[in-house]
């Protein structure tokens, strides 16, 4: 079951502002959406290896060669905060 | 007797470890030298998480990692696979880190470490491969900082993340795992202990009958062994007032050498793992073979093999294997003078000298050390002035030879002073005969006529001596 609370909770994680009078009504949709997909359990999936990945391919690799990097100018674009080459946030602990 | 615990210290250690001597990142091709560039110069669509850019995993930074987990005694994973960890923080900025979660590349692993009863074995838990994220500055001072700033140029390094159980007993324990884990990863040559950020800790540390706290932020062995004392300190004084110590993550403040509590807003996370959709699962365990056969002499096998090939003490064995720089400069050294003479001024003295200076062994040149050596066996310099030679060569630079010459350490050969001490018997008839009549004083004159002769270079008791020994002949 998922609360107004956890509603607001994954809100915060994601950093997305939740209206508290949206908190109710998005709490009962995802508990929809859970039911639905509640539908699964009934499935056997005894020695059924669980599916971490769709296609079938292991071992996909580079090697280990440096190539050159974007300017600083470039690797700065696209970004409206920066300060002598730096990215620049707000103040963080 | 049993390691003295009375408060049930308990330590676990995590210590991320960064591949830097690879030389590409781990999901990228920018280079992992980025040390001395200019910020936010070494980065690329993919560790700056820009949209639309695809990770792909280095074939080499798998391997090293292998490399560690077996050299760490670890079982390396039939398959495994990248996690998404993610949280919100500047310094990642696709929001969240590609990390390993349920199948990390290596588990339970061992080291065995020196304990004051003996050996100790340390469990590994497991090791596992992560990113590391961008580097974090604060604009003033950290109080009053009116910003932050970042550089992606860390961002996307191969790190392996090694977690240990909570067998470690103190913060001395901790310390010497510490180093013997570091020396073992730098016998593999994967990392490079030297770089700034290259082995970073966090501890989980426990008393008995209370929570366990994280401390994060410690950059050193030394902080780490700082920061745990801190530690149990808090936690004893809470305790011995009746408080409880409350499960939190604390960030050690190197400067003040003390740890503040995190506000528990960032403390708590949820990480809402879950695979990585845009990297192929790895199934790498039938490469282990071929990885063992990389594997170089660890410093346990290699202080045996000191042990029974150079016939040295094992104090000396422990000390020139510590650290795999001062082991391969030992046996260079070794090759041209006598073994055992070597190990006693490579560990005993230079060693001793480059700690006190905080240098690494890098600082003193093989030829250097070979011909400082030689010249104490073939009686040319005396051990105290080698000593002055070395320190020297650290303190200012130089040739041995030219430092020995430029400061007159040249022993004065044998038959100089003998010479020296026959031609003052010779011209001074009044002083020996005054000898002979029981004035003691006239041997000191004597003995001053010699030094005066041989410009001070020879030994005042050695001419003593040989004066007696001919005035009674």
């Amino acid at each position: 079951m998922i609360t107004k609370e956890d509603v607001e909770h994954v809100g915060w994680l994601a950093r997305i502002e939740i209206d508290e009078n949206d908190a109710d009504e998005y709490a009962s949709q995802l508990n929809d959406v859970l039911n639905h997909f509640e539908q699964l359990d009934e499935v056997d999936t005894e020695n059924v290896p669980p599916t971490y990945h769709v296609i079938d391919l292991v071992n996909v690799f580079r090697e280990d060669v440096a190539r050159e990097s974007l300017t600083q100018d470039k690797a700065l674009e696209n970004t409206s905060s920066s300060k002598e080459g730096y990215f620049k946030s707000y103040r963080i602990i | 007797m049993a390691e003295e615990n009375p408060d049930g210290v308990v330590i676990g250690l995590e210590i991320h470890v960064q591949l830097n001597k690879l030389n590409s990142k781990m999901f990228c091709a920018c280079s992992t030298d980025y040390h001395n560039s200019e910020p936010n110069s070494n980065t690329c669509p993919v560790c700056l998480g820009l949209p639309g850019s695809l990770p792909v995993i280095n074939e080499k930074a798998v391997e090293s990692a292998m490399k560690v987990g077996l050299a760490l005694n670890c079982d390396i994973v039939e398959q495994t696979q990248f996690h998404r960890k993610n949280y919100f923080y500047p310094d990642l900025p696709k929001g969240f880190q590609i990390t390993q979660y349920d199948y990390p590349i290596a588990n339970d692993g061992k080291i065995v470490i020196e304990s004051d009863e003996g050996e100790h074995v340390v469990r590994i838990k497991r090791a596992h491969m992560e990113e590391d994220p961008g580097r974090m500055m604060h604009i003033g001072n950290i109080e009053k900082s009116k910003g932050t700033l970042i550089d992606y140029n860390r961002s996307g390094m191969a790190l392996l993340e090694i977690v240990t159980e909570p067998d470690i007993r103190s913060p001395k324990e901790s310390r010497r795992f510490l180093d013997k884990l570091r020396n073992i990863i730098e016998y593999l040559e994967v990392f490079d202990s030297n770089l700034e950020g290259a082995m970073r800790v966090d501890a989980n540390i426990s008393l008995q009958g209370g929570s366990r706290t994280e401390v994060k932020n410690i950059s050193s062995h030394k902080g780490a062994e700082r920061a745990l004392l801190y530690e149990i300190m808090r936690q004893k004084n809470i305790m011995r007032r009746g408080g409880e110590v409350t499960m939190e993550t604390r960030h050690f403040d190197e400067e003040k050498g003390c740890t503040v509590g995190l506000r528990s807003k960032e403390a708590e996370h949820d990480y809402r793992y879950f695979p990585e959709p845009d990297l192929t699962p790895l199934r790498v365990a039938d490469r282990v073979p071929k990885v063992t056969k990389t594997l170089p002499e660890l410093p346990d096998a290699k202080r045996e093999r000191f042990l029974s090939q150079y016939g040295m003490t094992e104090m000396h064995a422990k000390a020139l294997t510590s650290d795999i720089r001062v082991s391969e400069f030992f046996e260079e050294v070794a090759k041209e003078v006598d073994p055992k003479t070597s190990a006693s001024w490579v560990a005993d003295v230079l060693k001793g000298e480059l700690n006190y200076r905080e240098l690494t062994v890098d600082a003193f040149k093989v030829e250097d050390m070979i011909s400082i050596i030689q010249m104490v066996t073939q009686d040319k310099i005396t051990e105290k002035s080698a000593v002055e030679v070395i320190r020297q060569i650290l303190d200012y630079g130089g040739k041995p030879d030219e430092i020995v010459r430029e400061n007159g350490l040249l022993k004065v050969e044998e038959d100089v002073v003998s010479k020296a001490v026959t031609e003052t018997i010779q011209e001074n008839e009044q002083a020996v005969n005054d000898y002979f009549a029981g004035k003691e004083k006239s041997l000191n004159y004597l003995v001053g006529q010699v030094m005066k002769k041989t410009r001070g270079r020879a030994d005042a008791k050695e001419v003593r001596e040989l004066l007696v020994d001919k005035l009674n002949k």
